[in-house]
């Protein structure tokens, strides 16, 4: 499977071999399992396990929650309090499932920020890259349709804002939107539908894991200096790479169980502290609660799509310019999803031809700035769209579109790349080498953190 | 560098992500201190027993539990009253049949009535239901040492009426500092030593005010304490799971990375 070369599975016994020439299954989780891994990978390369465990935790916990629940809009809310309630360790389940979506997002927005930050998206990994952002694109729609399902005040109110942006698309929006709803608003048809595809994503996303793990496994691992490893025989990839097993599962594992750590204390001492307290409110179509705000893994994009209000000048030529189809709502959709987008594009928008972001100067404090952004975007859109909240929300999303569509391309042309390490077996041997002096002044080039 | 930047962005997520639930505006909610609060904190049985019977000579008259099961004051963890006590307790409550097709009295496995007042909010949730006080900022830790707040805020409702009232198209409204918007439709429902409590417990409004907090509490969590249990069971588990796995990768890595330090060329600059 790997394009490395190193050694393959061989059957030695003779049940081994007739398994073997029958179907070849030991031998491919012996190669995926046995890769050859760049020595150097740092510890912002153990965010793919935790979201393998993460899928792993919502699938389980999910289909035992399901055993108990009631998708209907009379039962839903009785139900998901008959889980907390009367299900043995009902709560535990709820609760792990309920804030392991936080942690998979947590885990998945540090995974993309590496991979914007070491290139991780440049060639040979753009397809890597792009099964990532349907990866990405259906846990939005999977967790957003999961927090319709309690029935709450947030989960009412959330799933009207949303599936009304659908509503905005000129001319064939609202029957998008009644096909989307099953019915003229949010109600038990939208429930059932919501809850079946709620069910049915999460075996889609298992499936896009595999391919992103097949992708990647193709064109090996990127690594902190963006420095491909020598392909050349089996001896020189030794030198750079050590195998998957044990050496990166162990690493893995155990950063794996210090997150783990934390996400227990949370669901343990204060699992409804990224929920909502109006969703403990059961959902009632005729009171609006004060504030809508959807889950904080969508305050960014939310930000982005309340900010283009109709005052904003790119909104006023848009609107002019499409003799007035395009108004602020549609706008505000559009820039939503061309945020993604731009993201999803980005292999094809970096014009550098270094990988990682340590040779680059420049993009470093760019990025920096981008990380940033996402942080002020995040907050922007769990405020209310008033006082000084929107403009902030703009300048952030100004900043999203042009660091992807402006920034990238330029930099690549501008930036003048620092001499980058000659391989990655090199690389691993200027980190321990430099690691037993005492740390003294900042250091010329940011070296992995183990 | 980059990992440091991105814990503290995780970091400033969650505190936002708090900031959220502060977003619903109220009026001032102060903190008071439950025996339920942190990591260890657990029910006080006594207070619970006292929260109910504040709960159904006052709040019972108008307010409901519909998805508190009467069976579940049998809880350990709970009020954990005596079996014969919660039959004899379910027998106060009068339910709807479907079956008969008429009101009968309660067996521990009914659940507490509706609401019977359509405008009096049904409290089995209310003290998750409601954002009261997440101290300074919203961060974490705050909720992670005093709660939820939602009991605070019932407290805070419960004895913060200033004896205005006024009327409004025709309904009488009475002021309460702690009510968002300063003017709630419910009358002040507690006065000094309404409640006669068995135990001889201060019968004051703010004493009956946190008891019922607490038993409400209890009614929107009422599985709190095993919930801790096995969180304080996971968190040491992998705490010492991660000093294994931490050992092992060590070990693992240290050929290769004594290795690395030889290779090494002599001056490292």
């Amino acid at each position: 499977m790997s394009g490395i070369p190193h050694d393959h599975y061989e059957p030695k016994t003779g049940a081994e071999k007739w398994v073997h020439s029958r179907l070849p299954i030991i031998g491919l989780i012996y190669d995926t399992i046995m890769i050859p891994t760049p020595k150097n990978l740092n510890w912002m390369w153990i965010w793919g396990i935790v979201l393998a465990f993460c899928l792993a935790l919502q699938i389980i916990t999910g289909i035992v929650l399901v055993m108990h629940y009631t998708p209907h809009v009379d039962l839903a809310f009785a139900s998901v309090e008959h889980i907390m309630r009367d299900v043995n360790g009902g709560h535990m389940l709820r609760y792990l499932h309920a804030n392991g979506a936080s942690l998979f997002f947590v885990a998945v927005y540090l995974h993309i920020f590496r991979g914007l930050f070491y290139g991780s998206y440049k060639s040979p990994r753009e397809i890597t890259w792009i099964i990532g952002m349907l990866i990405y694109l259906c846990m939005m729609g999977t967790a957003f349709m999961g927090y319709v399902l309690p029935w709450g005040q947030m989960s009412f109110w959330g799933a009207t804002v949303i599936t009304g942006l659908f509503g905005a698309i000129p001319w064939i929006g609202e029957p998008i939107q009644t096909w989307l709803l099953g019915g003229p608003a949010v109600g038990n048809p939208t429930l059932n539908r919501f809850f079946s595809l709620h069910y049915l994503l999460p075996f889609v996303i298992a499936a896009l894991v595999v391919v992103h793990i097949w992708a990647f496994h193709s064109t090996g691992n990127n690594n902190p200096s963006g420095v491909p490893v020598r392909t050349t025989d089996k001896e020189t990839v030794k030198k750079d790479t050590l195998t998957f097993w044990p050496y990166f599962v162990i690493k893995d594992l155990f950063a794996l169980a210090v997150v783990l750590v934390v996400f227990f204390a949370i669901v343990g001492f204060m699992p409804n502290y990224l929920g909502h307290p109006d969703n403990y409110i059961e959902a009632n179509p005729l009171a609006t609660p004060a504030h809508i705000v959807p889950e904080w893994y969508f305050l960014p994009f939310y930000a982005i799509l309340r900010c283009f209000t109709a005052d904003v000048w790119v909104v006023i030529i848009a609107n002019k310019l499409s003799f007035g189809i395009i108004d602020a709502k549609f706008f505000g959709v559009i820039a939503m999803f061309g945020a993604i987008v731009v993201m999803a594009l980005v292999p094809w928008l970096d014009t550098s031809s270094v990988r990682s972001g340590r040779y680059r100067p420049m993009f470093k404090g760019f990025f920096y700035v981008f990380c940033v952004d996402f942080v002020v975007l995040t907050w922007a859109g769990a405020m209310p769209a008033e006082g000084p909240y929107p403009i902030i929300a703009l300048i952030g999303s100004t900043y999203w579109f042009a660091y992807f569509l402006v920034i990238l391309p330029l930099l690549g042309i501008f930036e003048k790349p620092l001499p980058q390490v000659a391989t990655v077996e090199q690389d691993f041997i200027d980190h321990y080498g430099k690691a037993k002096e005492p740390k003294k002044g900042p250091k010329p080039v940011p070296t992995p953190a183990e | 560098m980059i990992r440091k930047l991105t814990l503290t962005a995780a970091a400033a997520m969650l505190s936002v992500a708090a900031g959220a639930g502060l977003a619903a505006e109220g009026g001032h909610i102060h903190d008071v201190d439950f025996s339920f609060e942190g990591p260890f904190g657990t029910y006080d049985q006594m207070q619970l027993q006292r929260g109910l019977q504040v709960y159904t000579e006052v709040c019972s008259a108008c307010h409901g539990l519909k998805f508190v099961p009467i069976r579940t004051l049998a809880d350990e963890g709970g009020p954990a009253l005596p079996e014969d006590q919660v039959r004899a307790y379910a027998g106060n409550f009068d339910v709807f049949d479907p079956e008969l097709d008429d009101t009968r009295p309660a067996t521990p496995t009914d659940h507490f009535p509706h609401s019977s007042l359509s405008n009096a909010p049904d409290l089995s949730l209310m003290a998750k239901a409601r954002a009261g006080f997440h101290g300074p900022l919203g961060t974490g830790l705050s909720q992670l040492f005093n709660g939820i707040g939602g009991p605070e805020y019932i407290v805070n409702i419960l004895t913060s009426y200033t004896g205005e009232e006024k009327e409004q198209a025709g309904a009488l409204f009475y002021e309460n500092t702690a009510f968002p918007g300063g003017w709630i439709a419910m009358p002040p429902p507690l006065s000094d030593e309404l409640v006669e409590y068995a135990d001889g417990h201060p019968n004051d409004v703010h004493h009956m005010a946190e008891d019922v907090a607490a038993f409400l509490m209890w009614t929107a969590e009422p599985k709190m304490m095993a919930r801790k249990q096995a969180g304080f069971t996971a968190v040491t588990f992998l705490i010492v799971l991660s000093a294994l796995l931490y050992l092992t990768n060590k070990r693992i890595w240290a050929p290769h990375k004594k290795a690395a330090k030889k290779a090494m060329v002599p001056p490292a600059e």
